[in-house]
């Protein structure tokens, strides 16, 4: 399938300051996806600082010269998909799996999360983690206004009820109690039902014979050609497409469209 | 005023003295300066004592003691009898202590990238990719020169003739050097007959060989000459005295996070003549306070996405992030398995026997017999948290044995060592009293140990702490040269 996609970030604030930001705006072509063409486009602040990082993201640095009201960042391009059951493989990447071990704050599991992630050892580590999913599709539901960005794993389990990115950190920390490594991936989902759609997270897994595949526990499946993978980190915070720092008193609004669309399809944005 | 039968009564413990043999001759290094300690008056010794504690004052090296109520800043004692190390025991030293610093930093450089060293089963994965002293985000990242740890301070204790042992690394960032340089030059103003009646080798080049050092490990698109400035969080750090002293001695820059910008993908501060580029941040703030974009966010100390230019190879930052991982005092029990393991040779310096919490046998072992170890917080540091089995109490041994069952992997044990001696002056006379030393080493186009260090001294009788936050002072340490 082929996927347009047009991300657009904008920060707004009421007194001037300065601004950095981390971009990890870019996809790279892995095994079911093909980056046919991308670029981004910085209004307010310069960058040209570019490397990849531990986790194989292209990463860019934006500063603003001096203060700024206005920071707008536009990713868009095309990139060709097929369905490859999740299965990511082993992309070239410098971290090595046993560091998808690692907790961090926002990934750390409780008692309720390691009970629930024991229920489900099965003989493999890919029917291991297709017990998680299931278990976790099944458990929490889907629903905005309970969770925010700094919602930990075992406070949205405890809520049964968050986004995606909740969904994907409770995964992860299930997984990785069971000692399998487990990431955090961004990316675009073009949904069945409006065939638009914005941005979307999920996880990945290690298992010995695949390498990383998706699960997304969201939506209960992995992931299929409906899903651009953007960039990986130890959680969201870590893979965030645009992570930033504002120097400087007064207050920002922040708002996030993203167009995604099959080849001729309508596009629809999502706040 | 010597008198040797006085010298060793005072001692409570049975160890080795740097001085005198047990039936007190002089060692060899020490003879010229043994006889002149005879031959020093009680008073004029005190004279000396005062004069060398008011050029400190002068000079303002004070040391802030965290915790300390009744006073912020005091004075690090200094002790003016020098510590002498032969030319012999020198050379035995630098080569053990080049050996380890060259795996040191083969270690971090593996351990960031294929990790042949977990996968040949030398180290366990947790204990690397699991330790928050280590950084996945430095995974895959070559530093110029393959150099992590640029400036080190291993810190070495003595047990016997021949018994030097590592008690720590120190690859992050190694305070004390300032203290080198100024009980030296203090000294040779105090004493310069005794320099001319020794050949002591030089510490006094160590800013400039610092400043080659930093330089030599630019960012390799860096052309003229590499701008270096030393990054401090401020006044109220303990160590601020020798940031100030570092960056003036070299003749450098001395800023704070808020003096510093990135900006057109290059590091620049700010100056009364408009911005000025950095190629080399000599950095004095731990890796978790550089940079709020990376790292913490709410750290006012650093500088927001200096980390991001770091691995863009835009600026280099030493030391390295993520070196702790291999000063950390639960990998220091592998470290000679480490050294082995990429140098192909045995550790020319000892291990101090250590004992590992996390492991149920060690554990057991540990619990049985506080009595007779030190206890360690596995991320402590400055002899905070840690218990002297023969000088505890009952109720610390029980709380300590508390604390390692709730948290065993914070915890390591180790012998309690007899430190060696070295004479001191102590008020009434002269004493002998419980040393380390902590040479500083430079790695960067080569491998530098300046001949000397700073020996730090527990003044107070029989005591094995000599950490300045506990009451330790200092001395000056004399390599002689054959």
């Amino acid at each position: 399938m082929r996927i347009a996609v047009t991300h657009t970030t904008s920060y707004h604030s009421d007194t001037p300051a300065r601004a950095v930001q981390a971009l990890r705006l870019v996809p790279r072509s892995l095994r079911g996806q093909t980056v046919l063409s991308w670029q981004v486009r910085v209004e307010g602040a310069g960058g040209g600082l570019r490397y990849t990082d531990a986790f194989g993201n292209a990463v860019e640095l934006m500063a603003s010269h001096g203060p700024t009201t206005s920071v707008v960042i536009t990713a868009e391009g095309v990139v060709e998909t097929e369905d490859t059951a999740g299965v990511v493989g082993f992309p070239p990447e410098a971290v090595v799996p046993a560091v998808c071990l690692r907790n961090t704050a926002l990934t750390e599991a409780d008692d309720a999360i390691r009970a629930v992630a024991a229920t489900c050892r099965r003989e493999t580590a890919l029917a291991t983690l297709h017990a998680v999913l299931d278990g976790l599709h099944a458990a929490v539901a889907y629903g905005t206004g309970t969770t925010g960005s700094f919602t930990t794993a075992a406070a949205a389990f405890a809520a049964k009820r968050g986004v995606c990115q909740d969904h994907a950190h409770i995964f992860i920390a299930a997984a990785r109690s069971l000692g399998l490594p487990a990431r955090y991936v961004t990316g675009y989902l073009l949904t069945e039902e409006a065939d638009a759609v914005a941005h979307h997270a999920w996880a990945e897994a290690m298992t010995p014979d695949l390498g990383w595949v998706g699960f997304d526990a969201a939506n209960g499946q992995c992931p299929t050609d409906r899903y651009v993978r953007l960039a990986a980190g130890l959680d969201a915070a870590e893979a965030a497409p645009v992570r930033g720092v504002r120097l400087g008193a007064g207050s920002e609004t922040l708002q996030v469209n993203v167009g995604v669309q099959a080849s001729q399809s309508q596009s629809q944005s999502q706040g | 005023m010597l008198k040797t039968q006085a010298y060793n009564t005072g001692n409570d413990t049975v160890c080795f003295d740097e001085m005198l043999r047990p039936d007190f001759s002089a060692r060899e290094c020490y003879r010229t300066l043994f006889e002149w300690l005879q031959r020093q008056s009680p008073g004029g010794i005190r004279a000396k004592q005062a004069e060398a504690d008011a050029i400190f004052r002068r000079l303002g090296i004070t040391f802030a003691v965290y915790g300390a109520a009744e006073a912020n800043e005091r004075l690090i004692p200094f002790d003016l009898i020098p510590r002498v190390i032969s030319a012999a025991e020198w050379r035995f030293l630098e080569r053990g202590i080049e050996q380890r610093v060259r795996a040191l930093n083969a270690f971090l450089h593996d351990i960031y990238h294929r990790q042949e060293i977990v996968r040949a089963g030398r180290i366990p994965s947790e204990l690397v990719n699991g330790n928050s002293a280590f950084l996945p985000q430095m995974m895959g990242f070559d530093p110029p020169r393959g150099v992590y740890s640029h400036i080190i301070g291993t810190d070495i204790v003595r047990t016997e003739e021949d018994g030097f042992f590592v008690l720590e690394d120190n690859l992050r960032t190694p305070s004390g050097v300032s203290y080198m340089l100024e009980n030296r030059e203090t000294m040779m103003h105090l004493f310069p007959e005794l320099f001319a009646a020794h050949r002591v080798a030089p510490v006094e080049r160590y800013p400039e060989l610092l400043r080659q050092t930093l330089q030599s490990v630019a960012p390799s698109g860096c052309d003229g000459e590499p701008a270096v400035a030393v990054l401090t969080p401020g006044i109220y750090n303990s160590a601020y005295f020798e940031h100030a002293f570092l960056a003036d001695q070299m003749g450098v820059e001395l800023v704070q996070g808020s003096d510093l910008v990135v900006e057109d993908g290059a590091l620049w501060m700010r100056t009364i003549r408009g911005r000025a580029r950095v190629d080399v941040l000599y950095r004095r703030i731990d890796d978790a306070f550089i940079d709020p974009l990376n790292f913490r966010p709410d750290s006012m100390l650093g500088v927001p996405g200096l980390f991001d230019l770091y691995r863009a190879g835009r600026v280099t930052l030493v030391n390295a992030p993520g070196t702790g991982i291999a000063d950390d005092k639960a990998v220091y029990a592998y470290v000679p398995d480490i050294v082995e393991f990429y140098t192909g040779e045995k550790p020319i310096l000892k291990n101090v026997q250590t004992f590992r919490c996390s492991i149920a046998e060690e554990r057991g072992h540990v619990l049985e017999h506080l009595e007779e170890l030190v206890v360690k917080e596995v991320h402590g540091s400055g002899g905070y948290g840690m218990l002297i089995g023969p000088r505890s109490t009952r109720q610390q041994r029980a709380d300590f044995a508390e604390r390692i069952r709730a948290n065993p992997g914070n915890y390591i044990a180790q012998p309690t060592l007899a430190l060696s001696t070295c004479p001191a002056f102590a008020g009434s006379g002269i004493g002998p009293r419980h040393v380390d030393l902590r040479p500083f080493v430079l790695v960067g186009d080569r491998v530098r140990v300046v001949p000397g260090g700073l020996t730090r001294v527990a003044l107070k009788k029989g005591s094995l702490v000599v950490n300045s936050s506990q009451g330790g002072g200092t001395k000056d340490t004399w390599v002689l040269e054959d």
